[in-house]
């Protein structure tokens, strides 16, 4: 982020409720020229409300938008300018791709040839050349979606709103629409807000995140950040995969007790000893096999399971009667060398400096799959 | 994370923050005010007009429901509404047996003319009611022809007549719902009866009956209205059997007791409004019966039941082409059913002085078919995109109409136009008030076919222009106005048909030099000029088969030229 300029948009103690449901509660947030911001959180938590509030199509109850310094909290929709694109396109069907694209250039009160200009770039932007005179219903499903990717982009607006851009789409498709949206903003360097609920499209397309949950945001931060720094148990759990063991600290400060076992984990601010705390492992970060030998916090798991998943394999590891079981990720040659089978039992060693501690009173639900 | 409730909800301030006012907003309240404003005009103050008027006695003063008492106290007025209920409810049985049963040889046999009789069927949909009325009065009436020939006379004139009159009247009504619920079949459920060794009879009962459950409950409800509202079949048959909507008219027009013609209203609204308040119910679980999931139904193959149903639709389509021919027959001999001499004399309407009420009648059509496609759909998309706290109450008065029946219409006009003093009375006795309450009258149906069109579009595209600074009157009219164009199409003609064969709330409102086509009939055979009110009839029925043909070419054309827009996604 720069200092010395206003953020592209700023949020500030947004809230916002329908009737007695509070969808946003105290929602803060800068996002800087330039950036691609990624909403993320289940469905309800209030991404798409936070988005449409920026947007100007939903009014909130408290809380100012600015946009580039600027409070547009009472401006209308027509009058912040960003582009839009929603999960169901709402192309207009009876408009050609080219009209489609002119829609917003013709309010402006362009030339003809200025907008036929324009309309030529955005469709070699977005690879469309060939359909210019085609009708929405005449195209796939990702076409569909380059065009309303192209329509919002031509009046030049500062901001891009991207509201499930994806999600509508088959896997294969939305693959590739992943590279190439996040390739286009970069290279048009426009500020990007995208709300979804895709993990895995957030990690790979935002330059930050925003975790969402029950109106509330859990965390801002790089993709990498909210990975392997994740602040709540709910961010651990939605954003890839996470163990949760519940524990109790210990008297040590960066000690807790699971049973009888002492395991040590990540610095945390002191608790007094015997409060239920969390910790969570992610399932690659568990050492399997000959390593575990020499390790702290070791212990032996039997397998449960075994559940192959292309590159890796995933083991569901049995750590006896008051844990629930493990789940960890092996690369193909891994698992022949520690020979995992259903049954045998494995030495196990959990990392301390992978063990983060969540200070989360309730007991954890399985985690995530 | 505390749990967010009702608390949390409270600390929260409920006003949201206000955006600027801008052109576009100014617009969007101007057009719901103006919307407001005419619901109110000629739908809300009307009506209590009517309802104030039965408080009061000929003289203005206020005497409570001492009105009702009499009403309910005058034998010869009370007995109309006992004759109304048991009429309707007679036609209504009658009607809906028959057409389940066309409607089923159309939906679900492969027998032949299916078309054919599905075209026939459409026909009384193009005549006045009271027309029907009038063919069985020319067949089975004192001077009616088989009377004439066989000296026997089946004493056609009230309830009998009203019964069967009716019947043809609403049959296509009927056979409209029952079709599209008979159409709506899941094959995999008669699959399921076949396998698990239903009979034909026990598949029926338990399969096809309740399949179409809500369709023959609405039809039952459209076909109930239909009859205890009209006024024209028991006009022209009724003979001496009062009726509810005769009362209306004998009270108003025959005896100037407006304040008893206003009572009768009231309570003719009752039954009016009941049966439409349960068919809301009604229609909305229909949707939830068939899934997309559904499996189209193959028709049956018993050729038994194919022939015998063919012989039950040509006997009914030949009665229904029977009727227009003996009206047909009528206007174009000198003296039915004395002389069937060739003649043009009749349509030449020397008695009423010309072509007058046509030209009136296509003149209050074509202009009720503009401004009530403009106010439905106007209206629907007011209700539907520009969400406010006055949506909900602005489409309860939109389909509030449909359950005014049109005398009470007619009547609630008279007080509300025909006020002394009233800056409203400019409109009385204008062709403009004839097409304001065709509006009202026919407003609702138009209405919930447009919301239904703006339901099916994208709900982001008054968005999507916003965000781009296009105004929503743009979008309105280069997007959504195109898209929903057949729909609008349909509407036109909705509105043009049933302005041309409407009699009931213009009987009222007709004044000299603007009388009505419709009016022009029942005054014509009210005066004996039978030979001229079917020449009438005949014209009136042209004309709207030749709009309906229009109005289908148009539609033809509209879809091809947005055939390359709704084609089917390409896959990829």
């Amino acid at each position: 982020m720069t200092a010395h300029r206003s953020p592209a948009v700023a949020l500030e103690r947004i809230a916002k409720k329908f009737g007695h449901v509070v969808a946003l509660r105290d929602a803060s947030l800068a996002v800087a020229e330039g950036e691609f911001v990624c909403f993320l959180g289940p469905s309800g938590c209030g991404k798409t409300t936070l988005l449409r509030i920026i947007a100007g199509l939903e009014r909130q109850n408290v809380g100012v938008v600015r946009m580039a310094g600027r409070d547009v909290s009472h401006l209308p929709p027509s009058e912040r300018n960003y582009g839009i694109v929603f999960q169901s396109y709402a192309l207009f069907p009876n408009l050609t791709v080219a009209r489609n694209i002119a829609y917003g250039l013709e309010a402006r009160r362009k030339s003809r040839h200025e907008i036929d200009g324009r309309v030529a770039e955005l469709l070699d932007l977005v690879h469309l050349r060939a359909h210019t005179q085609r009708y929405p219903a005449q195209l796939s499903g990702g076409e569909q979606q380059r065009v309303a990717l192209a329509r919002a982009l031509a009046p030049s607006p500062a901001l891009l709103l991207l509201d499930e851009p994806l999600s509508a789409l088959d896997a294969r498709v939305r693959l590739a629409l992943r590279q190439e949206i996040k390739a286009l903003q970069r290279r048009l360097g426009i500020t990007t807000i995208m709300v979804t609920h895709d993990q895995e499209e957030s990690l790979t397309m935002a330059d930050r995140i925003v975790v969402m949950n029950h109106g509330v945001i859990e965390q801002i931060g790089t993709p990498v950040d909210i990975y392997t720094e994740p602040r709540s148990r709910f961010v651990a759990g939605f954003v890839g995969h996470m163990n949760f063991l519940s524990v109790v600290a210990d008297a040590r400060p960066g000690w807790s007790r699971l049973g009888a076992l002492a395991l040590r984990h990540r610095a945390a601010p002191p608790v007094p000893a015997g409060t239920p705390v969390t910790l969570g492992i992610r399932p690659e970060e568990i050492i399997v096999g000959s390593g575990a030998r020499d390790a702290e916090n070791r212990i032996v798991g039997r397998v449960a399971g075994l559940q192959f998943l292309g590159a890796f394999t995933r083991l569901r590891l049995d750590l006896g009667d008051s844990a629930p079981p493990l789940e960890c990720d092996l690369a193909m040659g891994a698992l022949a060398e520690v020979g995992a089978k259903e049954g045998v039992e494995l030495p196990l060693a959990l990392r301390a400096d992978a063990l983060r501690v969540f200070r989360d009173p309730t007991p954890p639900a399985a985690s995530d799959a | 994370m505390p749990a967010i409730g009702p608390v949390e909800a409270a600390r929260i301030p409920t006003p949201v923050v206000r955006h600027r006012l801008d052109g576009e907003r100014v617009l969007r309240g101007a057009l719901l005010t103006g919307f407001a404003l005419f619901l109110w005009l000629f739908v809300g103050y009307p009506l209590l007009q009517v309802l104030w008027r039965s408080l009061l006695d000929n003289e203005g003063q206020f005497i409570g429901v001492a009105n009702y008492v009499r009403y309910v106290r005058t034998p010869a007025i009370a007995a109309s509404i006992t004759n109304s209920l048991w009429v309707s409810t007679a036609a209504m049985v009658l009607t809906v047996t028959l057409a389940f049963v066309y409607a089923y040889a159309l939906t679900r046999t492969r027998m032949p003319w299916r078309g054919f009789f599905r075209v026939v069927a459409m026909l009384p949909i193009f005549a006045p009611s009271l027309v029907h009325g009038i063919a069985f009065v020319y067949v089975f009436g004192n001077n009616g022809i088989l009377t004439r020939q066989t000296g026997l006379n089946v004493g056609i004139y009230g309830a009998k007549g009203i019964i069967f009159a009716e019947t043809f009247y609403c049959f296509p009504h009927a056979l409209l719902i029952l079709v599209a619920a008979l159409s709506a079949a899941d094959a995999r459920l008669y699959d399921a009866a076949a396998a698990l060794g239903a009979s034909r009879l026990r598949t029926f009962l338990t399969v096809t009956l309740p399949g179409v459950k809500y369709g023959l409950m609405s039809a039952c409800f459209v076909v109930f209205t239909l009859v205890i509202t009209d006024f024209g079949i028991p006009k022209v048959i009724g003979g001496k059997m009062s009726v509810m909507a005769t009362e209306i008219y004998n009270q108003v027009i025959g005896q100037q007791n407006f304040t008893m013609g206003a009572t009768v209203s009231v309570v003719l609204l009752i039954p009016a409004a009941i049966a439409f308040a349960v068919d809301r119910l009604v229609q909305r679980r229909q949707y939830s019966l068939v899934t997309s999931a559904a499996q189209p139904l193959a028709p049956g193959r018993s050729r038994l039941a194919r022939a015998l149903l063919f012989v039950y639709c040509a006997t009914i389509a030949a009665a229904i082409v029977g009727v227009y021919g003996v009206i047909g027959v009528t206007s174009l001999v000198a003296r039915w059913p004395y002389s069937f001499a060739f003649t043009l004399k009749h349509y030449r309407f020397d008695t009423i002085g010309g072509y007058t009420p046509l030209l009136n009648s296509l003149e209050v059509a074509a202009l009720t078919a503009v401004a009530g496609t403009v106010l439905a759909f106007v209206g629907a998309y007011l209700v539907e995109k520009c969400r406010t706290i006055a949506s909900g109450p602005l489409y309860v008065a939109s389909i509030l109409p449909v359950a005014i029946p049109g005398m009470v219409l007619g009547l609630a006009y008279i007080f509300t136009f025909n006020a002394p003093g009233s800056p409203l009375n400019r409109l009385y006795g204008t062709l403009a008030l004839l097409v304001l309450s065709n509006l009202v009258h026919y407003f609702t149906v138009p209405f919930l076919t447009a919301t239904t069109s703006l339901r099916q579009m994208d709900a982001e595209f008054e968005s999507v222009g916003a965000s781009m600074g296009v105004p929503f009157w743009k979008t309105f009219w280069r997007v959504t106005v195109p898209i929903a164009l057949p729909s609008i199409v349909g509407i036109g003609m909705y509105f043009f048909l049933n302005a041309m064969v409407t009699l009931s709330a213009a009987v009222f409102l007709v004044a000299p030099g603007t009388e009505l086509a419709a009016v022009a009939v029942l005054l014509m055979d009210d005066a004996g000029d039978t030979a001229q009110a079917a020449a009438m009839s005949v014209l009136i029925i042209g004309s709207g088969l030749l709009v309906r043909l229009g109005f289908w070419w148009l539609l033809r054309g509209i879809t091809r030229r947005t055939q390359a827009w709704t084609a089917t996604p390409s896959e990829g």
